[in-house]
């Protein structure tokens, strides 16, 4: 603007057309120079082999066919969580309480359980707790989300302290069913007669939840572009004010779009008691609602995009394993790893957005 | 954008497709089958799973023992750390199956549901769970529990508690009616019950003035839980405090407040150099060595195993320096007294419960949902913990007079 001024060292400015194969690059990039930091590092730190060491994280993701089948349903969980949390992000309601819509998910289906079998048959009993994971997720949801609609609190922080109140919850009936003498867990649900767990489809255990999160990742994309909720929820993340002006409901939108996200989270609850671990815990979901967040943010809310950065981090998780067995490593190391990709993922999507311009020669910043 | 998409799902897909195609079952009953065949004696192939890593202080005695024994066996062996008490554990007990283990051991009482799992599934490995309670009633010639009666080792640390409050009183420092121990326990299960108990008994047995008070932090690791419980204890006249539970919370508290600290699961010298007196721990080496040596000649594998004093499996560490003088030598005394068999810790006729002496208890063996007796425990005057014909885990669970519990 001001000719006479010395011109700044390099200027930063916004774009606003990066074409779609640009940014792919851009990431791809960060990805790459990500993985020699993290050589570099693994050497120096470890004295390891790091081409070693990323062939351990390979073999521990993929190694065996039953690896690959962890990997894949453990990627399937922490994708359905991120597409639970999606809704309400696109909305921009910051929903940081899959944590605890879980929970109450998991234990809502555990409660089913335990009670139900011997008073309906097998079948039904799974459509109920499907239902009532579900509902406890989505209840657990909802609350934060009327609270917002009607009196404008502020959900980063319901949500937030609703994970603590269903860990108490969860912590609390674990305690009463198991008995006052006991060591603080339930164990296994129905261990001798399988009653309530998941059907294993082919034999394999971990199929359901990937066939449910490739069904739900569809669902979703099909909801956010194609229908009136989808472009609803897209206006109300805009401006509510736009949203009130053009006739929409926004209180509705918002409880109903809470009650979806929390019900999703609660179908992964219902995935994790009645299909994988066959117990509930408070620490069933592992911090992974905290983790989805992110996933979610790194696929800039898109579905199709949300596999690869859930199976990025998952990846890197079921490596780690493998690197501390085989290597005699400290799991630890897995999380640096991680951190580092994870910083230059997240760090490249400032160049994604914004263009920066040295003073005399242009040149771009991959 | 969306034909790449397109393109990633249908490698997703592909991979997952392919991953179905294959199965490796087959080949591991294969390849057992053959070494079956082989001979008389098998290679052991050896595969640990711990709750935490080398940094939590149960799990290093796991680790520790498990290299020591494997390395003066020559059995290659695998760990794998940080398994949690869910389906990671199933997960974990597979792959060490699918990599050719032939002996897998998993260290945390949650862990027991989900070994049972995988030893259904895998009925040519051997399965060994410390500190469960399940495998008498399980009906599975693979899966098997250990534990040792440590519950001698809490008793012998229990004199070294009781020998250090006499030296108080003959000091001064307090009176024989002020000789009041705290003790932080985890949960009010029978591990913990059985654990306070003998550690008092121990205790009594030197210094008859003693009484105890209990309170249980409902989880097993938590590091402040524990360090506030213990400054309760402190506050409350507790002169000496003693703990079950997995966290450096208890011994920290009492170095701060410089109060004599008896610690269990190995020393705790590093963190309360003035105020550490003993610990007790359970040395799994002796069981390693046993059930690995039962693997290696095809015999089978004591469903359930209870380490002793004369199989050193139960263990106390050197005394901490702020020990009372002539300790070690009644520690000795007890000792060759447990060898010979003439002393028992849980002797009716040292304790009694509700003022009366007990003669008749049935003990919760069998895991009842309901806590309801199912065994005899009472044997020739003694309450036979852990003893032979019922379970290695502890089930020792009466409310003994002069202990009293809070919350």
């Amino acid at each position: 603007m001001n000719q006479n001024k010395k011109e700044p060292l390099f200027r930063i400015t916004k774009r606003t057309d990066i074409p779609p194969h640009k940014s792919w690059i851009i990431r791809g990039v960060a990805i790459v120079i990500a993985l020699l930091v993290c050589a570099i590092i693994t050497t120096l730190l470890t004295k390891a082999n790091p081409i070693e060491v990323y062939s351990s994280i390979i073999t521990g993701a993929f190694g065996t066919t039953r690896k690959t089948w962890i990997t894949l349903q453990n990627l399937s969980i922490l994708l359905l969580i991120s597409l639970a949390l999606t809704p309400a992000f696109r909305m921009r309601f910051w929903n940081i309480g899959g944590e605890g819509q879980i929970l109450m998910g998991g234990l809502a289906t555990a409660a089913c359980m335990k009670f139900l079998p011997g008073v309906v048959p097998n079948g039904l009993l799974i459509l109920i707790m499907l239902l009532a994971g579900i509902i406890a997720g989505g209840i657990w949801g909802l609350i934060p989300g009327v609270l917002k609609a009607k009196w404008n609190t502020n959900e980063t922080l319901s949500t937030l302290m609703m994970n603590y109140i269903a860990t108490q919850i969860v912590a609390a009936f674990i305690l009463y069913w198991s008995g006052k003498q006991s060591s603080g867990k339930i164990g296994v649900i129905n261990p001798d007669d399988n009653l309530g767990w998941l059907p294993k489809i082919g034999g394999i255990a971990q199929l359901l939840p990937v066939i449910i999160a490739i069904i739900i990742t569809i669902v979703s994309y099909i909801y956010y572009n194609y229908t009136k909720q989808g472009y609803e929820i897209a206006v109300v993340g805009e401006s509510d004010r736009t949203a009130k002006y053009v006739g929409m409901n926004v209180k509705k939108v918002i409880i109903r779009t809470m009650f979806i996200s929390g019900a999703l989270c609660g179908l992964v609850g219902f995935l994790l008691v009645g299909g994988v671990n066959h117990t509930v815990t408070t620490t069933i979901a592992g911090g992974q609602g905290f983790t989805a967040v992110m996933v979610s943010w790194l696929a800039k809310f898109n579905p199709f995009a949300m596999i690869f950065s859930s199976f990025l981090i998952i990846f890197m998780g079921q490596g780690a394993g493998e690197i501390a067995t085989a290597m005699g490593l400290d799991s630890s190391i897995s999380d640096i790893l991680t951190g580092i990709i994870l910083f230059f993922v997240i760090a490249c999507e400032f160049f994604i957005s914004y263009k920066v311009t040295f003073k005399n020669n242009k040149k771009e910043e991959a | 954008m969306k034909k790449l998409t397109a393109l990633l799902l249908t490698i997703a897909m592909v991979v997952s497709l392919s991953a179905c195609g294959q199965t490796d079952s087959a080949s591991a009953s294969a390849s057992a089958s053959a070494q079956e065949a082989s001979g008389e004696t098998k290679t052991v192939k050896a595969g640990f799973i711990c709750l935490h890593d080398e940094n939590s202080t149960y799990d290093l005695n796991f680790i520790n023992a498990a290299k020591e024994a494997c390395e003066a066996m020559g059995v290659e062996y695998l760990i794998k750390t940080n398994i949690p008490e869910g389906q990671e554990c199933y997960d974990a007990a597979c792959e060490l199956a699918d990599q050719g283990c032939n002996f897998i051991f998993a260290d945390s009482f949650g862990h027991e549901d989900f070994m049972i799992q995988a030893a259904k599934e895998f009925p040519e490995v051997q399965f060994a769970h410390a500190t469960g309670t399940k495998a008498h009633t399980a009906g599975l010639n693979n899966f098997h529990n250990a534990f040792a009666a440590i519950y001698e080792g809490r008793y012998l640390a229990g004199i070294v508690a009781g020998m250090k409050l006499n030296e108080m009183i003959d000091n001064g420092t307090i009176t024989a009616d002020q000789a009041k121990m705290g003790y932080v326990g985890a949960f009010p299960y029978a591990e913990v019950v059985s654990g306070y108990t003998s550690y008092f008994l121990g205790a009594r047995s030197v210094c008859p003035s003693a009484t105890m008070s209990v309170v249980f932090t409902m989880s097993w690791y938590d590091e402040t839980a524990e360090k506030e419980s213990a400054k309760k204890l402190i506050s409350d006249g507790c002169v000496l405090i003693s703990q079950h539970a997995d966290s450096m919370g208890a011994p920290t508290a009492c170095e701060q407040a410089g109060v004599p600290n008896v610690s269990y699961n190995g020393s705790t010298a590093s963190v309360a150099p003035n105020t550490f007196l003993v610990s007790s721990k359970i040395n799994w080496v002796p069981y390693f060595t046993y059930a690995m040596g039962c693997v290696a000649s095809g015999s089978a594998i004591d469903t359930d195993w209870t380490g002793t004093i004369a199989t050193d499996s139960v263990q106390l560490t050197e005394l901490g320096s702020a020990a009372a003088e002539g300790t070690e030598e009644a520690v000795n005394a007890a000792k060759e007294q447990f060898a010979a068999g003439t002393l028992h810790v849980f002797d009716t006729a040292t304790f009694t419960v509700n003022g009366e002496t007990v003669s008749s208890y049935m003990a919760n063996v069998d895991d009842d949902p309901n806590f309801e007796g199912d065994h005899e425990a009472i044997v020739d005057g003694y309450f036979n913990e852990s003893g032979a014909g019922f379970r290695s885990a502890p089930f020792f669970d009466l409310q003994i007079d002069g202990i009293s519990t809070e919350n």
